[in-house]
């Protein structure tokens, strides 16, 4: 696995505290050359000060040849505290480059030559020049161990000598490493409080990211799942993403529906017109037997046993017959208006029913007035419906039927709380001949599926543990169309 | 004599002799203060003064100067009464000066030369080791800072100026000590009393140097009066300063001085002094 392949989760985190670290290491570097060079600056500038003001009262001493007295001067800075003094040593020379005094008398014996103090004395008597109108001499190679800064001694025109003020770089590296010290630890304090806070950050960003990437790697595989939108409450780039996962998933679980529908309603209409012609095979061959059968009853004069059997044709013909007109449920059949009459009297006929099955039904029908729809299919749909709805909730069961007319539709909803429907049940409610009780031949659903289509609505059926219920919904204005442009086999 | 004016003689003399000592007398007693001694301790000196004030009943005052011939100065231009200088000076302003008071350094009343060097230099064990180095006078009055080492390098028949290569004043014998301490001098000669004040107050700094070389006894520097101190002023100040030692206060005064006492002494004890001078073709 590649680095950039990591998790954003790892990635922004570790990207973050690079670049806090490559932050912290830039300023300290920043911090560290300033300090350096301010330090440097301020030694620099204290050994101008400290020497011009020894050396203008080192002049008159040296006049005088008050060697004690040059001393008491030059030891002045390391008597009252060694270690806070700046210069490692002060150095007084006179002008034949010999130390005329120092304030380390061992290491820099009196009236020894300069070149004779050391490589770095040697390098600094080389460049050093007496001249009465010098300026300060300053000798910072970066290779030698200490810093001259050299100061003429000399009044009006007369140099008398030169005052040697001498660092060694190891204390400005002293001084340097205690500010350092204290700058490395400010900068691990701040580090330490900055890359918890940007790992936590960096994991609390990605994690909504994290989720969205998870669910829509599992579209592929069907699974739909939902994101909570608690999760991420805020309007920024992963909030919108949110929302915008959560409308393709609904529009993916529409879309689902969709073809499931189409699925559906294909194979009904496949059923259907496989149906309708079987059904009109029969019809046609059945017409003329019941025709032969009729006229053998009329004006033949068969003997008992052979009318016995002429009527046994004769009701299994008709029976057939049922059956196929079953099947071929017509909505072309002329029909008076649909009134609130007609669904009374769908209560009336299955009223006993429940009664007697130990069912209360609830009742509940609101119909303007006489509405443009046949009366005859719409009852036949209630009928069916109530029957079936009846028979599930069985003892003590309850079933609810309400029809209410809206201004371009009639709703019919009936209800039961009998026992749920499977759902493999209910993908396959409506075919013909799939029956889910002993009873019946299995045609009741699928003459109210006929009846509905054909009328230009649609039925759906839902159940839960609590509740099965039927939903009819039959356009009121598109009644003429449906008896005009039906085309459904017949 | 009748009795009675033998008696009136007495009286009168008494009361003139009482009035004169219960007036205050406020002229005040110079006295001049050279580095002979620890004159960096001014708490002390500010005793003294206190001390010998009340003794005195008069006003004192300490003329503080580093250099012994600035003292000599003051003195020979009576700019003070009295002054506590080295031997060496007391021998040049005879003419000048009366002497006052010896004090008793260890019980008696003399001193010496130190030759010190630097406590790491094993090998010296007289001047005459050091030629060619860097060395420390004290001041070119001091007997023993001074005239003792050159009269040493002169009798081993050298020549003082040019047998050091390289000499300095530090203008007291508590510097010449820093300075032999410090490393900036090979060697150097001091007051003994000084070397051996300064090893009781301050050890830190005489542990630095080691003594080479001891001198034979010289007289202690001494406190001289210039000659034209009244001799009333002349005997009560020696009288104050010689009695120092019977009272408590002058005891712990000369416990801090390190000193036993003050006596009289006698000019003969700087004889010694002389000699060397006329070695030196001096006075």
């Amino acid at each position: 696995m590649r680095i950039f392949d990591l998790s954003l989760r790892f990635k922004l985190p570790l990207w973050g505290g690079a670049l806090i670290v490559a932050t912290a290491l830039a300023l300290s570097a920043s911090f560290a050359v300033q300090t350096w060079d301010n330090l440097k600056q301020d030694l620099l500038k204290n050994a101008e000060d400290v020497g011009l003001t020894m050396a203008r009262s080192l002049f008159p001493v040296m006049l005088h040849d008050e060697m004690w007295q040059a001393f008491e001067i030059v030891s002045l800075p390391f008597a009252a505290n060694p270690e806070s003094a700046f210069a490692e040593s002060l150095i007084v020379i006179d002008s034949t480059r010999k130390v005329y005094v120092s304030s380390r008398p061992e290491a820099h014996p009196v009236l020894s030559p300069l070149v004779t103090l050391g490589r770095e004395f040697n390098a600094l008597d080389r460049e050093l020049t007496l001249a009465p109108d010098a300026a300060i001499f300053v000798r910072d190679a970066d290779a030698a161990d200490r810093i001259f800064v050299a100061v003429p001694i000399a009044s009006d025109g007369v140099r008398l000598g030169t005052l040697i003020v001498a660092y060694n770089k190891s204390l400005l590296w002293q001084r340097f490493s205690r500010l350092s010290n204290s700058a490395v630890w400010i900068t691990l304090l701040v580090l330490g409080v900055l890359l918890p806070i940007n790992a936590y950050w960096g994991r609390r960003m990605m994690e909504p990211m994290r989720l969205v990437t998870e669910r829509i790697s599992h579209i592929g595989s069907g699974e739909l799942q939902a994101l909570d939108p608690s999760i991420y409450p805020y309007r920024d780039e992963i909030g919108l993403l949110f929302i915008a996962y959560e409308k393709m998933l609904s529009e993916l679980r529409e879309k689902g529906e969709f073809e499931k529908e189409m699925v559906k309603s294909e194979r009904m209409a496949a059923v259907g017109r496989l149906t309708a012609s079987i059904a009109h095979e029969i019809n046609n061959p059945l017409g003329g037997m019941l025709n032969a059968i009729s006229t053998l009853k009329r004006h033949g004069s068969p003997d008992p046993v052979t009318q016995k059997t002429i009527s046994l044709l004769q009701r299994g013909l008709a029976q057939i017959r049922e059956t196929v007109a079953a099947l071929l449920v017509e909505a072309k059949v002329k029909s008076r208006p649909l009134g609130a009459s007609d669904l009374e009297d769908v209560r009336i006929l299955v009223a006993p029913t429940a009664h007697k099955l130990g069912a209360e039904l609830l009742w509940s029908v609101a119909l303007p007035g006489a509405l443009a729809l046949p009366s005859t299919l719409v009852r036949q749909v209630l009928i069916n419906l109530s029957l079936n709805a009846i028979a599930a909730a069985g003892r003590g069961g309850q079933v609810s039927v309400r029809a209410l007319a809206g201004e371009n539709q009639l709703v019919l909803v009936v209800e039961n709380n009998g026992k749920s429907l499977l759902p493999e049940q209910l993908t396959r409610l409506f075919e013909p001949f799939t029956s889910f009780s002993e009873h019946g031949h299995g045609l009741g659903l699928w003459i109210c599926y006929r009846i509905v289509t054909q009328l230009g609505g649609s039925i759906r059926a839902e159940s839960n543990e609590e509740l099965t219920r039927f939903t009819v919904l039959i356009p009121l204005e598109a009644i003429n169309d449906a008896n005009t442009t039906q085309n459904l086999p017949d | 004599m009748p009795k009675l004016i033998k008696f009136s003689l007495v009286a009168i003399w008494l009361f003139v002799s009482l009035a004169a000592h219960g007036a205050t007398d406020t002229r005040i007693f110079r006295i001049a203060m050279t580095p002979a001694f620890l004159n960096d301790q001014h708490a002390l000196l500010a005793d003294w003064r206190a001390y010998l004030e009340v003794r005195l009943s008069r006003p004192v005052e300490f003329v503080q100067r580093d250099r012994y011939r600035d003292t000599m100065d003051l003195l020979q231009q009576q700019k003070v009464e009295f002054a506590w200088i080295c031997d060496y000076p007391y021998v040049v302003l005879k003419k000048d000066v009366r002497l006052l008071a010896v004090a008793l350094n260890e019980g008696k009343p003399t001193y010496r030369s130190y030759l010190i060097v630097p406590a790491r230099d094993t090998q010296t064990h007289s001047v005459q080791d050091l030629r060619g180095g860097v060395f420390a006078y004290a001041d070119p009055y001091s007997n023993t800072g001074y005239l003792v080492p050159r009269f040493e390098i002169k009798r081993s028949g050298a020549d003082p100026a040019t047998f050091f290569k390289r000499t300095f004043f530090t203008w007291s014998h508590r510097k010449v000590i820093d300075a032999v301490a410090a490393g900036l001098a090979q060697g150097a000669a001091v007051d003994s009393y000084v070397w051996d004040t300064l090893n009781k107050v301050r050890p830190d700094i005489t542990a630095k140097t080691r003594i080479a070389w001891k001198s034979e006894d010289y007289g202690f520097p001494p406190l001289v009066a210039h000659k034209n101190v009244p001799e009333a002023d002349f005997l009560r100040m020696q009288r104050v300063l010689m009695d120092m030692k019977n009272d408590r206060e002058g005891r712990a005064l000369l416990e801090r001085l390190k000193l036993d006492g003050f006596i009289a002494g006698s000019p003969r004890l700087y004889d010694g002094v002389a000699e060397m001078m006329k070695l030196f073709s001096e006075p």
